[in-house]
């Protein structure tokens, strides 16, 4: 089992994101990697997530491959330029790490280094071409390999995008990214399967994986707080109000993840859990959602 | 002032791919003095299409081509040659083409590349930025740039931050890439989305020493040294 076998032989297939935290401690890193392996396929690793300054999204996985459990790195062109994208690449290959998601990431306005520079020398299509050119034995400026990798690249994509003209945008890019080597793709988070089935409909054609990106909800604070602030992300208020009407609000936040599971799984060729702190909950939510 | 480069003409003939009919429009102002805009220049600009079998539905030099009001009066007396063309092809800086895009309703394509002069910009009247990135990508943005109109310079398109067609920097702050849309699909353009970018070369956006002693880099000069009495 792999994540590359997987998805190519049609299996519907689990992925959850584990984000590393501030500092040299890597204990609970250990007990994640203990709890999911078995019941994920793959694990993301985050990459400096919210422009937030954290532990190494290549270091951790790194620490996942030694827990046997396949890691993803997440990559985001805001902090490096290209000589340090396709170094920590090949870097990342000999340590044993195969999967790589290419993103833009967000910009340092966001995190807790409000003053740092955002790179972005490439964009996430642009690093596409880069982890291909890399697999068929070249850097980005045509130099000979002295050995390759072979990553399965992915991509994101924003399934909720808020305007016409966005949305739009986010089918060019993706097409783009197609073009540019992604092999599957993990979405941004989603919270109405009718709107996300629209979506899959206009992507069928591609003929690409995609796994539906699920965060579990703690608190109504948390939803509102999403909705006002999350791109593309709209947790309809109906399931607001359930969450509200419920006593044991982390019982009712993991049914309706669940729930929401259950109604995704048809209609595309994965799930990728984003659990943002209750990492060691993903099991929970899984049997609830009868994985 | 800003100091331009004409574009290798292969590429111009690249942009024009398809196109029969161009009005070529140039600047009398600082592409004139960098010698890629001027009067001279567009009459050899129309020559060398006319030699490639393209018709050139007209030309003009308007003084300055990032003022929008003398740009809308101006090709207003030319309305049926310009819009008779399937394309305009401007020779002047980034903010010229900017400029033109944002007053005509047609595909723009950049004749120039704009160069970096250091820091030694001046004033220009319109509100469109160019970066100075010597690589003009305006062909792909229906004359927006991605340099200065999106936050993260990208090339390939919308990022996933952006919001009800604002950026993520800021809700006061347009997205871009939105803008971007809208123009390209107001062009019946959209299928330049499909592009793939390469990279850019950000060292070619490291002002030219050679520009940075000369008269253009410098033009207070002269003044300083009168004043100072040497
Ligand atoms: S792409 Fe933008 S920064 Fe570069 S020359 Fe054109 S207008 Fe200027
Ligand atoms: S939201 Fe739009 S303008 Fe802002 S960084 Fe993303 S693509 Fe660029």
């Amino acid at each position: 089992m792999s994540l590359r076998s997987d998805l190519e032989s049609g299996k519907f297939v689990i992925t959850a994101e584990i984000g590393p935290g501030k500092g040299t401690d890597v204990t609970e890193i250990a007990e994640v990697a203990e709890l999911l392996r078995g019941r994920v396929t793959a694990a993301n690793v985050t990459d400096q997530q919210s422009s937030v300054m954290r532990l190494g999204s290549l270091a951790t996985c790194h620490l996942l491959v030694d827990h046997h459990l396949e890691p993803v790195l997440q990559m985001t062109c805001r902090d490096r330029n290209r000589i340090a994208l396709q170094s920590d690449l090949l870097s990342a290959w000999v340590l044993g790490v195969h999967n790589v998601l290419a993103l833009t990431g967000d910009l340092p306005h966001l995190g807790d280094h409000k003053d740092a520079i955002g790179v972005y020398d490439l964009d996430s299509v642009q690093l596409l071409s880069v982890i291909s050119r890399l697999n068929e034995g070249y850097d980005m400026m045509g130099n000979e390999l002295q050995g390759k990798p072979d990553f399965f690249a992915g991509a994101v994509v924003n399934p909720g995008a808020d305007t016409e003209a966005s949305f739009d945008l986010q089918l060019f890019k993706m097409e783009k990214k197609i073009k540019a080597g992604a092999k599957f793709f993990q979405t941004q988070a989603v919270y109405e399967p009718d709107k996300f089935a629209r979506f899959m409909k206009r992507v069928e054609g591609f003929g690409v994986p995609v796994l539906a990106g699920v965060i579990p909800l703690k608190s109504v604070g948390m939803a509102r707080y999403m909705n006002k602030n999350v791109s593309g992300v709209f947790v309809p208020e109906e399931t607001i109000q359930r969450l509200a009407a419920a006593e044991d609000k982390t019982r009712a936040g993991i049914d309706l993840c669940a729930e929401l599971i259950r109604d995704l799984k048809d209609l595309c060729q994965g799930v990728h859990i984003m659990p943002i702190g209750w990492e060691k909950r993903v099991p929970e939510i899984l049997d609830k959602a009868g994985l | 002032m800003l100091r331009s480069k004409q574009k290798p003409f292969e590429e111009i003939l690249r942009y024009l791919e398809g196109e029969n009919r161009v009005f070529i429009l140039g600047c009398d102002g600082c592409a004139q003095a960098s010698g890629t805009g001027g009067p001279v220049q567009v009459a050899e600009m129309k020559s060398k299409l006319e030699a490639e079998g393209k018709t050139v539905t007209g030309t003009d030099v308007v003084p300055f081509l990032c003022e929008k009001a003398l740009i809308k009066s101006r090709l207003a007396r030319k309305a049926k040659a310009v819009m008779s063309a399937d394309s305009i092809l401007v020779l002047t800086c980034g903010v010229g083409i900017q400029a033109v895009a944002a007053s005509v309703n047609k595909l723009c394509h950049p004749g120039c590349d704009t160069q970096n002069l250091g820091g030694s910009r001046g004033e220009w009247p319109g509100s469109e930025r160019c970066a100075e990135c010597a690589e003009c990508v305006l062909e792909l943005t229906g004359g927006i740039c991605p340099l200065t109109a999106c936050t993260k310079h990208l090339l390939s398109g919308q990022c996933g931050g952006a919001s009800k067609g604002k950026c993520e920097l800021s809700p006061d702050r347009d997205c871009g890439w939105e803008l971007i849309y809208h123009r390209l699909k107001a062009l019946g353009r959209l299928d330049k989305l499909s592009y793939l970018a390469p990279p850019k070369s950000w060292a070619k956006m490291a002002p030219d020493p050679a520009i940075m002693s000369s008269p253009e880099y410098a033009l207070e000069m002269p003044a300083v040294k009168e004043a100072s009495g040497e």
